[in-house]
């Protein structure tokens, strides 16, 4: 460990801008990018008389989340104001939600590398709350004006706090991935660090190895990409483990961290914070979510990353396969659709995770735009499995799927005379004709130059078109070269 | 019919039928209404912004309407004016502020829609004190308004420009918004009906906020049954307002006429004596009121006495929520999307500069009594205790309503005074609230009816208030309706009137 001497506090405040038609408060158009000021009505300006009537598709999918994490659902929460001046706040304030939260409680769960025997292990991280809120408009400034973006205004956003219980630069950017494959999961967001729908601030704080207190914690904003994220919280920790090194003390402040010079940086301290003046929002009631709510999410949730990889390991694959399958829903779905014989769990995922992908990554297409069914991945994997088909020409036979989905591989098996050759005899009389045609190589086999070995097999698959079953055919060139060598030892002998 | 004198005469509820009838047409309801704006203007200023081309054009569509046979809406051809806080598409909107001056709405207010489809005509826009703060109509960076009944003296506030019009016959109805008491108190100085409903029974979609929690905005008329009209066509839920409550919306007009034939039968009227003690209770207010009562027993209601144990906080709490609210709302006019901009330097001199310039003193007052409030450091002490004490007031009102169905008390402690002679007072311009702020405060819908004038010259109009549970508004207009049966304040006309015919 590069700073052994004190222990690393991290807390996350994560935002997650909510994937709906409309935004948190308004019945405006709401989407990434657009032209500027194009995404905007007169509740997104903040024109005068306009009212917020909170989005009930952004609060259920808000709600997921909080049943998906464990939380506690408030039945009753409220929305409160949080008041500072700036062009992108339309109304002088943002709408969000203060001390009483829809959400509290709950974890995210992280991979545990401590625990090296056990890949699957996992570290909780207790989350404090999670709450709703509109997002502000976006400023550019230029070097003469600054400009303002309102499309952005009024986003819904969740804010999902952690504690304090993340304890390296690596943990907290596991919270962030884990984070973005739940909300990934459950539908409710594009969750993409660079498009900025998925946002970081991290309040990092030291302490000696140890000790019960809190140390003075900095809160590094606008954390914006997984790399930013991990090189930040490690600059700002050399920041104050060298401060802590000199007797000085850590000043609670924010901060922000600048990429270029790989460093952390004071915007303001505790003393220059504003006082945002909360307090309940008048223009709307209390949001009540009822225990008919709640049932009718948790009726549709998902299964959720951690308990599907432990069903793969326990189908026998690898817990690095099992994190490829569950790093994207539709790719795990995906599996368990083809999933028609645990026995095949393997052929299967190397089918998937090989071939599949690699195909779909050369078409630039995602496992939801997949030509291939379920089905039709399963029944070549069944046809590889049962001797039907070699690899090599399953492979061939995918490629035609892919192409044109209306066939399925046995259609394709039979049209094509694919059927692997495991016909021991056809196959012996195959291998005898090859080696009869290359004295030379012979000669070089039976000499005892194995290798040639392969070139004998290439022969044959050539000769059968690639149908010939492989093992068949390497078992008949053992026959064939044991009977040669028999009948040369006869006449040495 | 037809003489302008005439239909300036009849009640709203009486243009509609007659222009239903075809014994009217919209159009020279709307032009009669129109000359009588252009003669009294000079002397009155109720209006902002007279909309002349908008209001005939309304007027010659409900007479084309009737023409072709098509049903009319319960307003059809009514003129009627709204208070500058109400948002009017394509029409300048300022809440009278100078920080609005020029906003022109691009959407539309659920009250200018509603009523459109209603089929009334809108003659224009009144002036009121800016953003709703103010009892006289005094705080305004424009003309502040003359009281019909004494051209001296103030018509009231924050609806003055409301009130004033619609006691001039300048409009046949107006809509007014009352966060404190700003429709009963002017139309109490003015001899009128103003109705503030039930918290969310209107819509504030569209109407500036001054104080979310407590904003409502309701019907200011010449009669008990024209408000009962326009309630009709205000009330209801609207998805554009969260608060807005989603309860079925009764025939008001049919709890008056009721109220007016069959009287009040019984009910019971709750009157808090310990009110009336209060310093500052005018005599003739306190007269008028008795004489009230009488009328009220007259018509087969039975007083009784009750208490609001909390009624002397009611001031002090409102003015705590009020403006923390309002410091709040009013955080959006920054100069940068709309409104006035006073150009800066930096980005916090714009602000400054475009606040500073662009709200009134007493506007400024309140931000800064809001913002003071509503510090971490300051908000369990004022706001988180105004917001316990609410809780009781309410709960007063609620325990009240346990022994009688209305509470009536005076609308305002004094008739209308001169212009200016309190504007450097806001302490005592706050306390004139006392009678009004509780029913904000609780939620509940109140009215003030003409109860007489004042014994001496000038002879000044007094009114009385009732207040009603929750959504008791028929209850309510029938007994303000039995009330009116028994008397014909409400047919008296201004002076300035008189001497123009």
């Amino acid at each position: 460990m590069p700073i052994p001497d004190y222990e690393v506090v991290i807390g996350l405040e994560v935002h997650c801008q909510l994937a709906t038609a409309t935004k948190m408060f308004s019945a405006c158009a709401c989407s990434i990018g657009g032209e500027p000021n194009t995404r905007i009505d007169a509740y997104t300006l903040g024109l005068p008389g306009t009212l917020p009537v909170p989005n009930r598709v952004a609060v259920d999918h808000a709600l997921r989340l909080a049943l998906v994490l464990g939380c506690e659902v408030q039945p009753l929460s409220r929305w409160a104001r949080k008041h500072y001046f700036y062009p992108d706040l339309p109304k002088g304030y943002q709408i969000t939600q203060s001390d009483q939260p829809y959400a509290t409680g709950g974890a995210i769960e992280i991979p545990d590398h401590a625990a090296a025997d056990d890949p699957l292990a996992t570290k909780r991280i207790p989350l404090q709350r999670i709450h709703m809120e509109e997002d502000a408009g976006k400023s550019t400034h230029t070097g003469e004006h600054s400009l303002v973006d309102y499309n952005r205004a009024g986003a819904p956003l969740v804010e999902i706090v952690s504690l304090p219980a993340l304890r390296s630069a690596a943990e907290a950017a596991d919270y962030m991935r884990e984070l973005r494959t739940i909300v990934r999961y459950l539908g409710i967001s594009e969750a993409n660090m660079e498009e900025g729908t998925l946002r970081c601030d991290a309040n990092v704080s030291l302490r000696a190895w140890g000790a019960a207190e809190l140390g003075t914690r900095c809160e590094i904003k606008n954390l914006n990409s997984f790399k930013f994220l991990e090189a930040a919280i490690q600059a700002e920790v050399r920041r104050q483990a060298d401060l802590l090194d000199r007797g000085e003390p850590v000043v609670q402040s924010t901060m922000s961290y600048d990429p270029g010079r790989d460093q952390t940086k004071v915007m303001r301290t505790k003393e220059a914070a504003a006082d945002y003046r909360y307090f309940p929002e008048p223009d709307m009631p209390p949001l009540r979510i009822d225990a008919a709510w709640i049932a009718a999410a948790q009726a549709e949730l998902p299964r959720l990353p951690w308990p599907r990889r432990r069903e793969l390991v326990a189908l026998g694959l690898t817990a690095y396969d099992a994190g490829v399958l569950t790093a994207e829903r539709e790719l795990a779905d995906y599996f368990d659709a083809a999933l028609d014989d645990p026995s095949r769990a393997k052929a299967l995922c190397n089918w998937i995770t090989g071939e599949l992908l690699k195909l779909l990554n050369a078409s630039e297409r995602g496992v939801a735009d997949c030509p291939v069914t379920p089905a039709a991945l399963a029944e070549l994997v069944g046809l590889v499995e049962d001797g039907t088909l070699s690899g090599r020409v399953a492979k061939v036979v995918l490629d035609e799927v892919f192409r044109d989905p209306s066939l399925s591989p046995r259609a394709i098996v039979e049209r094509d005379g694919l059927r692997q050759v495991s016909d021991a005899d056809a196959i012996t009389a195959m291998v005898r004709e090859v080696v009869e045609q290359h004295p030379e190589q012979l000669a070089q086999l039976l000499a005892g130059k194995d290798k040639v070995r392969g070139f004998f097999v290439g022969q044959v698959m050539r000769a059968s078109q690639g149908r010939a079953n492989p093992q068949l055919v390497q078992r008949a060139l053992a026959t064939v070269l044991d009977e040669l060598r028999a009948a040369r030892g006869e006449v040495e002998d | 019919m037809g003489a302008a004198g005439d239909i300036l005469e009849l009640s709203a509820r009486g243009l509609a039928a007659a222009i239903r009838g075809g014994e009217l047409s919209a159009s020279e309801v709307a032009r009669a209404y129109l000359e009588q704006i252009d003669a009294l203007e000079p002397s009155l200023h109720a209006y902002r912004r007279v909309t002349p081309e908008l209001a005939l054009a309304q007027a010659a569509a409900v007479d084309d309407a009737r023409r072709a046979g098509q049903a009319l809406g319960p307003l059809a051809g009514v003129p009627v004016a709204l208070k500058d806080i109400f948002v009017t598409e394509g029409v300048e909107t300022t809440s009278g502020s100078a920080i609005l001056a020029g906003w022109i709405p691009p959407y539309q207010g659920a009250h200018a829609r509603r009523l459109a489809e209603a089929g009334a005509v809108l003659l224009g826009k009144l002036t009121m004190d800016e953003f709703g703060m103010g009892s006289a109509n005094e705080n305004t960076p424009f003309e502040p308004v003359h009281n019909p009944w004494a051209l001296s003296h103030v018509a009231g506030g924050s609806s003055g420009g409301s009130a004033a019009a619609v006691a001039a016959r300048s409009c046949a109805l107006a809509l007014g918004s009352d966060t404190g008491g700003s429709i009963r108190q002017p139309a109490s100085l003015c001899n009128l009906v103003g109705l503030k409903p039930t918290y969310g029974r209107v819509s504030r979609h569209g109407m500036i906020a001054f104080a979310s929690s407590l904003d409502q905005a309701g019907p200011m008329a010449r009669e008990v049954g024209d408000a009962a009209l326009a309630l009709g066509v205000l009330a209801g839920a609207d998805p554009l307002d969260a608060t807005s409550l989603d309860a079925p919306v009764p025939d008001y007009l049919a709890a008056v006429d009721q109220g007016a034939r069959g009287g009040l039968d019984g009910a019971k009227i709750g009157v808090h004596r310990g009110a009336l003690e209060l310093e500052g209770l005018d005599a003739d207010v306190r007269a008028r009121f008795e004489a009230s009562l009488t009328r009220l027993e007259d018509a087969g209601a039975r007083v009784v006495d009750i208490e609001l144990p909390h009624f002397e906080h009611a001031v002090a709490t409102y003015y705590v929520l009020a403006t923390a609210e309002a410091s709040s709302n009013l955080a959006r006019y920054d100069g940068v999307r709309y409104g006035h901009r006073s150009a800066a330097d930096s980005l916090r001199q714009t602000y400054e500069a475009t606040r500073h310039d662009g709200f009134g003193p007493e506007v400024k007052r309140r931000i800064l009594l809001g913002t003071f409030v509503l510090r971490a450091e300051s908000y369990a002490d004022y706001y988180g205790r105004a917001m316990k004490v609410r809780t009781l007031i309410a709960r007063d009102y609620a325990r009240a309503f346990e022994r009688c169905d209305l509470i009536a008390s005076p609308t305002a402690p004094i008739p209308s005074w001169p212009l200016g002679a309190k504007i450097d007072d806001p302490l005592a311009l706050y306390l004139l609230d006392m009678f009004t702020i509780g029913a904000n405060l609780a939620g509940l819908p109140a009215i003030s009816i003409p109860a007489g004038f004042t014994s001496a010259a000038p002879r000044l109009p007094i009114g009385v208030q009732l207040i009603g549970p929750r959504l008791a508004e028929p209850a309510l207009l029938g007994a303000a309706a039995a009330h009116e049966a028994r008397c014909d304040w409400h047919r008296e006309q201004p002076q300035l009137l008189e001497a123009r015919a």
